[in-house]
């Protein structure tokens, strides 16, 4: 079994957003950690997720499957969920796979959490 | 706080295993013998599209015995793809084979009922979305049975290559998810992955029975997509095919 090759730290913001910093890669194997992650923001009483990809090495197809059912869970929690950080080859795949539809996307953290306020 | 990401990070090699940009696919060349209908010019979908209830599918078979890595196992996957698929779905890749951003036209026959036989034609695609030496994303186009991904992957797992077929898609419109939940189409895309896994298995001379794991990801449906049935594939082949005789009169 390949390993997993990613970490990630979750920070509270205002007692409402929780920001999720990546750094790695994602893929397929990368689905616990990311979950945890998740968990921990929200069990600290999180409605926003901002994930941050600025420190993301290397994302596959499995990685954007993730993204996906962890996209369901927020939806399903009534929280919302955005990504910043994204390198331009990022975005073009978050355009390609349609995810950028229902995650918006902003250029850096800073922005994320003004839309978000 | 966080910086906008350098444009270093975009130079990984293994970037190029992404697609390149496809706003609408577009078939090049038609390998002999395929219909190519309802691709060209649709968009790729991902299971966000989608209509019905999201599954996510895994599918795995253990190549136990068999010493090669499992980028060797891929490279003979790929090269076998349409091969190791049932008779009644026929794939036809692009002389280019499975690569990033190719599309892959499918000849299907299906089911009117469930335990009958497959004789409804579906004529559709996929889009190549991803592929570097132990895995390949396909990705569907509007009008497709399904709505999303379908991964084909080799790893090692305790010292076995394990070669895993996982599907994250919903239905794409409400006739899709009803024939899925009431008519057997579910079950028969099962079975569709499953003898993709056991052939692939007997090409290097192994019995192992595949293993099935199910995950409803989202039980609800997406009305706001009810509109996709207008591109529905399976409509629009068999109307396709009901006006053969009359193309062939007009020649």
């Amino acid at each position: 079994m390949a390993e997993t090759k990613v970490q990630m730290t979750t920070r509270m913001i205002n007692g409402r957003t929780g920001v999720i910093y990546i750094d790695g890669e994602i893929n397929a194997f990368a689905e616990n950690v990311l979950m945890d992650a998740y968990t921990q923001a929200t069990s600290q009483g999180a409605h926003n997720i901002v994930l941050d990809f600025s420190d993301l090495d290397y994302m596959n197809s499995s990685g954007i499957g993730l993204l996906v059912t962890l996209l369901i869970r927020v939806k399903r929690q009534k929280q919302r969920l955005v990504a910043c950080g994204l390198t331009d080859h990022y975005q073009q795949i978050f355009e390609l796979t349609r995810l950028n539809e229902a995650i918006a996307i902003f250029p850096t953290e800073t922005d994320a959490l003004s839309a978000l306020n | 706080m966080t910086t906008p990401p350098s444009p270093s990070n975009d130079n990984d090699p293994r970037q190029s295993a992404w697609s390149p940009p496809v706003p609408r696919m577009k078939v090049t060349d038609v390998p002999a013998g395929a219909m190519n209908l309802n691709v060209d010019g649709r968009q790729p979908v991902s299971p966000l599209q989608g209509f019905g209830q999201m599954w996510q599918k895994t599918f795995q078979v253990r190549l136990s015995g068999v010493e090669m890595t499992p980028a060797e196992v891929m490279q003979v996957w790929k090269e076998n793809f349409p091969k190791f698929q049932p008779p009644e779905n026929r794939f036809y890749p692009t002389m280019s084979g499975l690569k990033p951003g190719e599309v892959v036209l499918i000849d299907a026959k299906v089911p009117a009922l469930p335990g009958t036989p497959s004789i409804l034609p579906v004529s559709t695609g996929v889009l190549v979305l991803y592929a570097d030496d132990t895995t390949i994303t396909v990705m569907t186009p509007e009008g497709h049975p399904e709505s999303g991904w379908n991964t084909f992957s080799t790893f090692e797992e305790d010292g076995v290559v394990i070669a895993q077929c996982q599907s994250l898609c919903r239905p794409n419109d409400p006739l899709y998810e009803f024939f899925n939940r009431f008519m057997g189409s579910s079950g028969q895309q099962d079975k569709i992955w499953s003898h993709v896994l056991t052939s692939l298995a007997a090409h290097f001379d192994v019995q192992e029975q595949v293993t099935t794991t199910k995950v409803l990801i989202d039980p609800k449906v997406q009305w706001g997509q009810a509109k996709n049935i207008w591109q529905n594939a399976a409509i629009r082949t068999v109307v396709y095919a009901l006006g053969t005789p009359v193309r062939w009169l007009r020649k």
